[in-house]
């Protein structure tokens, strides 16, 4: 039987307050460079109130709300992988002593961390990733130590965006587990509410120090009517139950030409996708300081460097290189990972610079599958 | 007199250019007492007045090909370097002077200079790789300092420099850079430009101004259908590719669709 109890505005200072007396490095949700994106949070002051925002293919627009809520806008540019599986990682640095060599390896981050404001989509993003860095044989340590304590105050979506399509996905936009606390800002009678789900002892643990009160049936109710019309009114849709089998057997429809026509193989749907989790190292050797170190950065499928082997790049088209995202990304992750490795956040819709719509390409396929053709073009 | 080291001999070399990617070598500051340490710049006139004959384990080469006379020379630089590296826009792709290519250089000479009949140049600005074979292109108007230490360092320790050719959307992305054309609906043209600046203009809120020049695989055709409806017109969208890197073939070739 979950366990529900109430929050009230003062109530979510307090909890904000006690994370950062637990020292954790409290993340969140606040405006930078007309975006709502995931940084350090102070207090509430620092989180988007009163503001959403407006997304479609390559369009993304900051908009003031009408109220003062506190998380009503859906997913920004950033995901929580930032933080988790960061962009950039030096790995270990080597300096001559003497006749040996030292080592200097990277540590883990200084403080567990604590994101506020996850939602459905991003704990699904997360615990695939998890499954992906730290669920197999071989382990990932950097993951492992920034994902090890931290403390996850998820959000139920208040409204979906423009590109969301989690009910498609099966990935939301009701938080299902993989939360500390989950909270869902409702109003009555004029007064704004969090009802929060505890979702662990460590959730449990903290409310301990925050007022709060248990939770009214009337405000449990008023809770699961926003998740029912938050999953009413998804951006987008897509069927997701056979898609598998249909890229996988469509992998010469001549939509594959049409989408690279228009893909800039830039990367951008990579690097704001939150499950995908690719990295390459370089070395380098300063002249300077004598030392020289590894660093890990994302790589993106969409560069040539990613399939390069001796001879050449693998996959040298525009074509190829979104085929490999797309039917990694909804077929071929099934079978290496047992699950899609889309969440239907819409990131890489909201943020391709031409607005290339993964459910567009999905349906546009459906649509014309070879049996359906009158001749099958390569 | 013998040679007071072992170390390679680097060599500095320059074409039609403003100078400033080799006075990015001087910028270096501290890190150039290190690169003066490893290894011993032979010829470098914007620094040193000494001229070493003789041969070259590493040439720098900036600028483009503008004359007659350098495009000699250049073969000439060539056969003393066992590396040749060409550095900046100009040298990589003929830089800002290669506006020529698309005028009547004879007019253009007839209009700047009082006798232009002095004047011995040729129709086009172009790249050095178009005469000569080059062992790496350092894009950038002007070079980064951190690549072009990045590129010495390679070189002394004898592997590849990581000057990756992926679009400056990876930078920006790595940054956590909020996208100014998606966001701000400010015209930009990293996705289908070099990675190496770390994303300066993006940073600051710019749109990028494609000055590393394209990047492996761009897309220039889709990205300027979706620079139209933010409100760039047919001269415009020349004029955005038609800058430093104006006769690198895949800008040269997307300006050419937008005008004469």
């Amino acid at each position: 039987m979950a366990e529900y109890i109430t929050l009230a505005v003062d109530g979510l200072q307090a909890l904000l307050d006690e994370l950062k007396r637990r020292e954790y490095r409290v993340l969140g949700p606040t405006i930078r460079d007309q975006a709502i994106v995931y940084d350090d949070i102070e207090s509430l002051r620092d989180l988007p109130m009163g503001w959403t925002d407006e997304q479609s293919g390559g369009h993304y627009r900051l908009v003031a709300r009408q109220d003062d809520a506190i998380f009503g806008y859906p997913v920004g540019p950033h995901s929580w992988k930032r933080f988790l599986h960061p962009p950039v990682l030096p790995l270990w640095q080597a300096e001559s002593a003497g006749n040996s060599v030292r080592i200097t390896t990277t540590q883990g981050p200084d403080q567990p961390f604590a994101f506020i404001g996850v939602r459905s989509c991003d704990l699904h993003a997360i615990a695939i990733q998890d499954r992906v860095l730290i669920g197999g044989q071989h382990v990932d340590p950097s993951y492992r130590d920034r994902r090890k304590g931290a403390f996850i105050v998820a959000v139920n979506c208040g409204e979906a965006g423009g590109t969301c399509f989690c009910a498609s996905m099966n990935t939301g936009p009701k938080v299902e587990d993989g939360f500390d606390l989950a909270l869902t800002e409702i109003v009555i009678d004029d007064q704004r509410l969090f009802l929060t789900e505890v979702g662990s002892p460590a959730g449990r643990d903290v409310l301990l120090q925050v007022p709060h009160r248990p939770a009214t049936p009337d405000e449990i109710a008023a809770a699961d009517g926003v998740t029912a019309r938050t999953a009413a009114s998804m951006g987008r849709v897509m069927r997701s139950d056979d898609v598998r089998e249909l890229l996988l057997g469509n992998l010469d429809h001549p939509r594959w030409d049409e989408v690279a026509e228009r893909c800039l193989t830039c990367g951008n749907c990579t690097m704001v996708c939150p499950t995908c989790f690719c990295t390459s190292v370089e070395d380098s050797s300063d002249l300077l300081s004598g030392k020289s170190g590894r660093t890990r950065h994302w790589a993106s499928c969409f560069t040539l460097d990613f399939s390069y082997i001796h001879g050449g790049s693998v996959r040298g088209s525009a074509r190829s290189r979104y085929r490999q995202w797309m039917t990694h990304k909804l077929a071929s992750w099934v079978d290496q990972f047992g699950s899609s490795g889309c969440v239907g956040c819409g990131r890489c819709i909201t943020w391709c610079p031409v607005g290339i719509d993964i459910t567009e390409e999905v349906r546009a396929i459906r649509e014309d599958r070879p049996a359906e053709r009158t001749h099958h073009e390569d | 007199m013998p040679t007071r080291s072992k170390k390679p001999r680097l060599a500095v070399w320059k074409f039609a250019s403003c100078d400033g990617c080799q006075l990015t070598l001087l910028d270096c500051e501290d890190e150039l007492l290190a690169v003066a340490g490893a290894i011993d710049i032979a010829y470098f006139p914007e620094a040193t007045r000494g001229k070493i004959e003789g041969r070259y384990d590493l040439s720098l080469v900036e600028g483009s090909i503008t004359t007659p006379h350098d495009a000699e020379r250049i073969r000439e630089v060539r056969r003393r370097s066992a590396t040749l590296v060409t550095i900046g826009a100009c040298a990589t792709a003929g830089g800002i002077q290669a506006l020529r290519n698309f005028a009547d250089v004879k007019e253009y000479a007839s209009v700047v200079y009082a006798r232009p009949d002095y004047i011995d140049t040729l129709a086009t600005s172009t790249a050095i790789a178009d005469h000569v074979a080059v062992d790496f292109e350092l894009r950038g108007c002007p070079i980064s300092k951190k690549q072009l230490l990045e590129v010495i360092a390679a070189y002394l320790a004898g592997r590849r420099p990581q000057a990756p050719a992926h679009s400056v959307c990876v930078e920006c992305k790595h940054k956590g850079n909020v996208c100014v054309m998606v966001a701000h609906k400010t015209p930009c043209l990293g996705p289908v430009t070099h990675a190496g600046c770390n994303a300066l203009c993006p940073s600051y809120g710019r749109g990028c101004y494609g000055c590393y020049g394209p990047m492996e695989s761009p897309n220039a055709v889709s990205l300027s259908q979706w620079l139209k409806p933010l409100g760039l017109d047919e001269r415009d969208l020349q004029r955005l590719y038609r800058t430093f890197n104006a006769n690198a073939p895949a800008f040269r070739k997307e300006s050419e669709r937008h005008g004469p």
